[in-house]
């Protein structure tokens, strides 16, 4: 059931546009950098954007930075909002449990594929952004890479705190997924569920910067979103982005948990 | 095959299923008339494990649901509603998937999918339909593959919910055979309509359901029992009358409706007149009559309490 899920899911155009869409910010975004040499200031703009310049083996990182606000969320939410509820607006969710598939069972198919998506398209743009940045931006003396504190970082580091990037932000995207996954099983509208999780992120960023929010920005789930920075620090700052990590893995839990128990009880009129 | 006690359900303040005892047996052809919004679509996704009783019991198949639908449901075959599928894939697409999907069986295993798959699709008339794309299909298409879908797991219940809906008469009548052949080779059909038509052509056994309550319950010989009255069919319809006065309680044209007599008697009264009989035969009721006897209006019609009417007009 896995399989056919996952098979499903890649089988179809949709999903390779959106990868590929997701792709071609961050590459329009180095052609404009390499044209003009015109950077953000530094503390300006996307995360680190202006480090990428001299080196462009530094890119796949920010490429993260400039997809993850909104693009990489908008592609997940909508995977994800469209899982189960989907199935119910073309009807074929009676028939695939009548077949019989276990409803839990069909619950961990979905989530399966969606989180494969997710990691797909993070190492998607990771792999698009490292090409794009040789080759446009540089890879400049090896030496010179350096991380935002200003200390040297060994190609082999830099690869190894990239990877770590890359799980922490498909981690984050994991939590906005589960939103949607939620809202999916409780809706038959794949644009409501998909808009519900997009709502729930809009409403934590705005909540994460409204200092009147101070009691709980902490457990805001957009809250350490850009933790992943700290991986470029120098010794890693950690303190972040293990609070990142468990919020975000408390959000996944409780939705997922929520999207069970509700899918596996309620009765399917669709 | 099918059994349910007290089987009820309750959406909100609305009672769509009211304690409906249902008693399908194996080698039925069960036909389950109601009126639009009577409960027949809640009932059926009720048996296949959809929907949950608000209270009673279910036992499909000898098993109860749905706590052992898992076991069942490799051996139904069901048509919920409307057929649907991926709007993208062809129907071949569509069958594999949907096979792909469930837990395999001694009948239907992975390794002969590809031969069921062309099977069912040849047996409703599908077989030269290519890699279209599902979208381009018309409604009957969509239907039969519908039909398809339910056979693939080669199943030993049918639960279909208004199969031949978008079918045009042809279709009908292929789909028709089709189910008749496959209970005569063994497989138990349960399906629901509001066509009488089509439940009094294919059905051996009927259940009558009107609000939610099951109304009727019998085989279809039993339901269209003999009114006790005789229609006669006359050369000379005035004669007729004054010889039977008293006798004949209807006629259109040269049809008489008669009652207190028999065939026997009525046609050899009419020889011995010598008024030329052309046809005679105890009236029968037809299932129509049964089911409008039995069941009010479908809920699609809402009608008003004309007192808006009356304001409207001068």
């Amino acid at each position: 059931m896995i399989v056919v899920e996952i098979r499903k899911l890649f089988g179809r155009r949709r999903t390779w546009v959106s990868i590929f869409l997701l792709c071609l910010l961050p590459t329009v975004v180095a052609v404009f950098l390499s044209l003009t040499d015109i950077g953000p200031r530094p503390g300006e703009g996307p995360a680190f954007l202006s480090a990428v310049l001299s080196n462009g083996a530094l890119y796949p990182a920010a490429a993260l930075g400039i997809v993850l606000p909104i693009f990489l969320p908008i592609a997940v939410s909508i995977v994800a909002g469209e899982s189960i509820a989907g199935e119910a607006t073309t009807g074929t969710l009676r028939y695939l449990l009548v077949r019989p598939v276990g409803r839990t069972r069909l619950l961990v198919a979905k989530l399966s594929s969606i989180t494969l998506f997710v990691l797909v398209a993070v190492f998607a743009v990771s792999i698009t952004a490292l090409v794009v940045g040789l080759n446009l931006l540089g890879s400049g003396p090896v030496v010179a890479t350096t991380t935002v504190s200003g200390t040297p970082l060994s190609p082999s580091q830099l690869g190894i705190r990239t990877v770590l990037t890359i799980l922490y932000v498909g981690w984050s995207m994991l939590g906005v997924a589960s939103v949607a996954f939620f809202l999916s099983t409780l809706t038959d509208s794949p644009l409501a569920a998909a808009l519900g999780g997009l709502s729930a992120l809009v409403g934590s960023t705005v909540l994460v910067t409204l200092d009147a929010a101070d009691n709980v920005r902490d457990y805001l789930p957009t809250r350490y979103w850009l933790a992943w920075v700290d991986f470029f620090r120098d010794p890693i700052l950690w303190r972040d982005i293990e609070r990142g990590f468990l919020v975000q893995g408390v959000y996944v839990v409780v939705l997922l948990g929520m999207a069970w128990a509700n899918f596996t009880t309620r009765d399917v009129t669709s | 095959m099918i059994t349910t006690h007290g089987l009820t359900k309750r959406f909100g303040r609305v009672l769509a299923v009211d304690s409906v005892d249902l008693d399908v047996r194996e080698g039925d052809r069960y036909g389950f008339l109601g009126p639009n919004g009577s409960g027949k679509t809640t009932t059926v996704r009720m048996l296949l494990g959809l929907v949950y009783a608000t209270r009673g019991e279910i036992e499909v198949l000898g098993e109860p649901i749905p706590k052992h639908v898992r076991d069942v449901l490799p051996e139904v075959g069901a048509l919920v509603e409307n057929p649907a599928a991926y709007p993208h894939l062809s129907a071949r697409t569509n069958l594999t998937i949907l096979d792909a999907s469930g837990p395999p069986t001694d009948r239907a295993s992975r390794r002969n999918r590809r031969q069921r798959v062309g099977e069912v699709l040849e047996q409703v008339g599908l077989a030269s339909i290519g890699r279209r794309p599902v979208k381009t299909y018309s409604l009957g298409m969509r239907q039969r593959l519908g039909i398809a879908s339910a056979l693939l797991g080669r199943p030993r219940l049918l639960v279909l919910d208004e199969p031949t809906n978008g079918l045009d008469p042809q279709g009908i009548r292929e789909i028709r055979e089709l189910l008749v052949g496959l209970n005569r080779a063994g497989t138990t059909i349960f399906m629901s309509s509001h066509l009488l038509a089509e439940v009094e052509q294919l059905c051996t056994r009927v259940g009558v359901v009107d609000r939610g309550r099951l109304v009727a319950q019998a085989a279809l010989t039993e339901l269209r029992g003999e009114t006790g009255r005789t229609l006669v069919r006359v050369g000379d319809p005035a004669g007729a009358v004054g010889l039977l006065d008293g006798r004949v309680v209807g006629r259109d044209g040269d049809r008489l409706v008669l009652a207190g007599t028999t065939v026997a008697e009525a046609t050899a009264r009419l020889v011995q007149a010598r008024i030329t009989v052309h046809e005679a035969a105890p009236e029968r009721r037809t299932l129509e009559d049964v089911v409008l006897g039995l069941t009010s209006h479908g809920s699609d019609r809402v009608d008003g309490d004309g007192h808006r009417t009356e304001q409207l007009q001068p």
